[in-house]
């Protein structure tokens, strides 16, 4: 009975239910399958807001889970062990969040196997939700390894045209990193003889420093293709472009945390002698990636493309704050995978609101759409400031906070990383303000987009909720740094202490 | 005969009892009421599946210990039954599909089956060779099933020649064994060996060839040139009861050989088993990818699990972790069978007379014409890919787990690199199911067929949950040392 009424457990499995219902209604019944998709996501939008609401900010400590034996057999110890603090809160919010959002956007887009469309994602939000509060390694992985299919299937069936390869080359790209993780894992679990997380954290100084070495790197290389880190990240532009809308806000909103996260949650803390060697390195590829990606993003042609490899650059920015290994960047680092979540969900939102109307992304279709399109561009423009950081909305907090924290960094050890990764966030202004002038400033000069019509109800609402965080974390941040500083210190505590120990 | 000789023996004894008699009565079933021998026959294995149950927990040596009932026999036993029934239900409606019903069909299984369980109790090696004479032959005529069929011959043909290659292979290590120690009772050979009398350089060439000859019977690179080509022309339920039956019952022998009669090998041993797993491995998993038949990917696919398996006895070398390699390899073992035997339901769901409907390609539509055959076909090629939430995945991880554990951390990451590779081409009956437009036609007559189908889907995936009990199995299906 715990299992089933555990707040976290029914986070995780309550899209299971809507999968259930959806697998005994009529496929052809369009309407009826979106609105259960759409209620089963917000009801469990609605359970993560009582995870919330039960959930101690004060505590740094994992709350509200369950720690039963699975699988205790045969030497293995297993247990099935979540668990939510300040370093997951806010994911599990967002995604929590933005899968609602996602079902409602694609009302009109997806007509195609609508049923098939709202199982896979339903199953992608238990598994992500998964990922974010499993304790155990073990079931950690299986989560892990289970969100590649039901997002395979999203990009492979509804994608765009190049999808095959698109769905194929996410697939095994992922599942390269995840391989060496998973020898990791095994070895892990075999030297500590358990998979619980704050188990091996305790015991994370009993490994040898060459040897944390290779584990950090195994467990690395799952993230940082995840993440992308730059130069693992030949995925994701094809996988964004090929993606159906909703594929694209839950691809960069959420499946791309899970990378950052799990550094966060599995290489800080469990290697953390290994992390402080790595961090200038782990910076540097990081600076590389947000001059890499807003270069390349200011010469795309295409906006879903230009978007994609913008996301190069924020992540860049995340993994720069996660390893400042200071209080300020992880706080910074956290709050910038949710801005990221909500800015570039929401520009794919809007990119796809576009691509539904005129069928293309191409720039250069468009010019002055501002005219025929105020309340389309009104929120673009708030989107995209947002993105390029302007002060007052959410993107700052999070990128002035991350290098804040990276400038004062030890562990990097240089200021210089800092001021090489301010100059992207220059470059993220120009290639948006360039999209932006293009699309929606100028002349209106093409006869195709005389008639496009502006948003209509539905289409608002769901930009709204992301336009309402957007503001809200801009102007008013501290009720998110409150509920994951201690969660924060902890960690940094634990690697403060490594840090004494290798001097 | 005394009576426990009997009564260990009984499976056995009743199953090629049973057999013979369905052969007499088969005559007098009439052309139109086959199903009553394939009743028959099925309700003879799960009699004697019941025995083999009854049999369980308990240790018995029969026939001045040429036999022996262990926990590993019995788990092995209950496998092959299992598949024995499998094999039934998905043969009975495609004989009849494909004009190849004939009785004996369903004898000639009975027999081969017996001969797997002799295999697993077998602790002689004239009888493991008795086992494997039993088990083949009967294969040998089944391969060839489809006779007016030029390819089900040449099928039949092949298997033939090549298998008694290997079984003069087998033959000749057991003449050198026997040579090198005096005896072929397993306990007498490592009693031999123990003493220091054993002649070592003969012992190994015998256990080389021992290797070899059982290389060919599971299809480990580079004996599994015959692979391919026999699972593509045999009948494709014949394919189904091999790739899972007869590769089964040749771990069975290897695991009983290597692991209680040459455990003093085993050092010797390891750098050869190491470098034949790591080849299957590679080897099976690279030739699948250039394959457009269903028939021939699965069946290259059949190899490179051989492959995975063989990591069990390598880290069987390290002593720590030798009961969790058997186990793992035991464990694999049920999860390749459900998973294999899945897929192979599923060509026969797709497949049509004259040899249509095996390309890949031919499965383009499916995910929307069949939404739940689609879907158990992609619960199996997860499974053999090793991606949750799938029971071949858990099976996996505890291969890698006691590889590691014994360390041998190198053959592990080949394992997982494998894995990668092997997802390629998994992935690409997916993507043709649901990505790809397509006319895709599935018998859907055939409900022993469906059931089939859908138990083992079922089973992959809710026994990925709940692992734990078939764990708890095959750890407590121990080997008997001596």
């Amino acid at each position: 009975m715990d299992f089933l009424t555990n707040p976290l457990n029914l986070v995780i499995f309550f899209p299971l239910l809507g999968v259930l219902a959806l697998l005994l209604m009529p496929s052809g019944k369009k309407d009826l399958l979106r609105w259960t998709a759409l209620v089963a996501s917000l009801l469990t939008f609605g359970i993560s807001i009582w995870v919330l609401s039960l959930f101690k900010a004060a505590d740094a400590d994992l709350q509200l889970g369950l720690n039963i034996p699975w699988i205790q057999v045969a030497g293995w110890n297993i247990n099935y062990a979540t668990g939510v603090d300040g370093l997951s809160i806010l994911l599990v919010l967002l995604t929590a969040f933005l899968s609602p959002i996602s079902i409602l956007s694609t009302w009109t887009a997806v007509e195609e196997r609508v049923k098939d469309f709202m199982i896979f994602f339903l199953l992608l939000e238990v598994g992500m939700m998964g990922v974010f509060l499993a304790q155990d390694l073990f079931l950690f992985y299986i989560f892990w390894e289970f969100t590649l299919v039901p997002m395979y299937f999203l990009i492979g069936i509804w994608g765009g045209p190049q999808r095959i390869y698109a769905a194929v080359k996410f697939f095994l790209y992922t599942m390269a990193g995840s391989i060496l993780m998973l020898i990791a894992v095994l070895w892990l679990g075999i030297n500590q003889n358990s998979f619980s997380v704050p188990d091996m954290i305790a015991r994370s100084g009993s490994i040898p420093a060459e040897i944390q070495m290779w584990l950090f790197l195994a467990f690395a290389a799952a993230f940082a293709i995840k993440v992308p880190m730059w130069p693992l990240h030949s995925w994701l532009p094809d996988a964004h472009v090929q993606a159906p809308t909703a594929g694209s806000v839950i691809l960069a909103g959420v499946l791309l945390k899970m990378g950052t996260y799990g550094f966060l949650r599995f290489n800080l803390p469990l290697f953390p002698a290994a992390a402080i060697k790595a961090a200038p390195w782990m910076a540097g590829l990081a600076v590389i990636g947000i001059i890499y990606g807003a270069l390349v993003s200011y010469s795309q042609k295409d906006v879903k493309k230009l978007v994609a490899y913008s996301s190069v650059s924020h992540l860049g920015f995340v993994m720069l704050g996660l390893f400042a290994l200071n209080p300020m960047g992880i706080q910074g680092g956290i709050l910038q995978m949710i801005n990221h979540g909500l800015s570039t969900g929401a520009l794919f939102l809007l990119v796809g609101i576009i691509y539904e109307r005129r069928h293309t992304r191409e720039m250069d279709a468009f010019g002055g759409l501002w005219k025929v399109m105020p309340v389309y561009g009104a929120l673009m423009l708030i989107v995209s400031l947002s993105s390029m950081g302007l002060p007052g909305l959410n993107g700052f907090v999070g990128e002035f906070t991350i290098l804040l924290g990276a400038y004062g960094s030890s562990s990097i050890g240089s200021p210089w990383f800092a001021g090489l990764a301010a100059l992207g966030v220059i470059l993220a202004a120009i290639y948006i303000l360039y999209m932006f002038q293009k699309m929606f400033l100028g002349p209106f000069d093409k006869e195709e987009n005389k008639n496009l019509k502006d948003l209509n109800w539905r289409e608002i609402a769901t930009m709204v909720p992301l336009l309402v965080f957007i503001f809200w974390i801009g102007l008013y941040p501290k009720p998110f740094f409150t509920l994951m500083a201690p969660a924060v210190d902890n960690l940094v505590k634990i690697i403060q202490t490594a840090s004494m120990a290798l001097h | 005969m005394t009576q426990t000789d009997f009564l260990t023996l009984l499976p056995n004894i009743l199953l090629v009892t049973w057999a013979c008699i369905l052969l007499l009565v088969d005559l007098f079933i009439p052309q139109k009421r086959k199903y009553i021998t394939a009743l028959l026959a099925s309700f003879g294995l799960a009699i004697v599946m019941g025995i083999v149950l009854a049999q369980a927990g308990r240790e018995m040596t029969a026939f001045n210990d040429m036999i022996t009932v262990d926990g590993f026999s019995v788990f092995l036993s209950v496998l092959f039954l299992a598949t024995g029934l499998m094999s039934i239900a998905i043969a009975y409606g495609y004989l009849k599909r494909m004009g190849i019903e004939r009785g004996e069909y369903y004898t000639l299984m009975l027999f081969s089956i017996s001969g797997m369980l002799l295999m697993a109790q077998a602790s002689n090696l004239i009888v493991i060779f008795l086992g494997l004479e039993l088990l083949s032959i009967p294969l040998y005529i089944l391969a060839a099933w489809a006779r007016p069929r030029q390819e089900s011959e040449e099928a039949g043909l092949k298997y033939f020649l090549l298998g008694a290659f290997a079984t003069g292979f087998v033959v000749y290590g057991i003449a050198m064994t026997f040579g090198a120690t005096g005896s072929t009772q397993l306990s007498a050979i490592v009693a031999s060996v123990s003493s220091g009398k054993a002649v070592t350089s003969l012992l190994m060439i015998g256990a080389a060839l021992l290797l070899v000859g059982f290389g060919f019977k599971v299809a480990a690179v580079p004996f599994h040139m015959w692979t391919p080509d026999v699972y593509q022309g045999a009948p494709t339920s014949v394919t189904g009861f091999m790739a899972v039956g007869a590769k089964v019952a040749g771990f069975a022998a290897l695991l009983r050989i290597f692991v209680s009669a040459f455990p003093s090998l085993s050092a010797d041993l390891t750098p050869v088993l190491w470098g034949l797993a790591a080849v299957t491995m590679i080897g099976g998993n690279l030739i699948a990818i250039a394959q457009s038949d269903i028939k021939r990917m699965l069946a290259y696919s059949s190899i490179a699990h051989a492959g995975y398996i063989l990591m069990a006895f390598v880290s069987f070398a390290n002593p720590t972790v030798a009961p969790d390699s058997v186990a793992s390899a035991l464990f694999y073992l049920v999860a390749y069978a459900l998973t294999s035997f899945g897929a192979w339901a599923m060509v026969i769901a797709l497949e049509k007379a004259e040899g249509k409907g095996l390309e890949i390609n031919d499965y383009a539509g499916l995910g929307r014409k069949y939404p739940a055959l689609a879907a158990a076909m992609t619960v199996f090629m997860l499974s053999l890919t090793g991606i949750p939430p799938t029971l071949g995945l858990i099976g996996k991880l505890y291969l890698f787990r006691t590889a590691v554990e014994g360390g041998f951390v190198g053959l592990a990451i080949i394992g997982v690199v494998t894995s990668l590779i092997s997802a390629y081409y998994y992935l690409r009956v997916v993507v043709v199911m649901y990505m790809r437009e397509g006319d895709a036609q599935v018998t859907t007559n055939d409900s022993w067929l469906n059931i089939t189908i859908g138990a083992t889907a079922l089973a992959t995936v809710i026994l990925s949950f709940l692992p734990a009990a078939l764990f708890k199995l095959a750890g407590d299906a121990i080997l008997k040392l001596f």
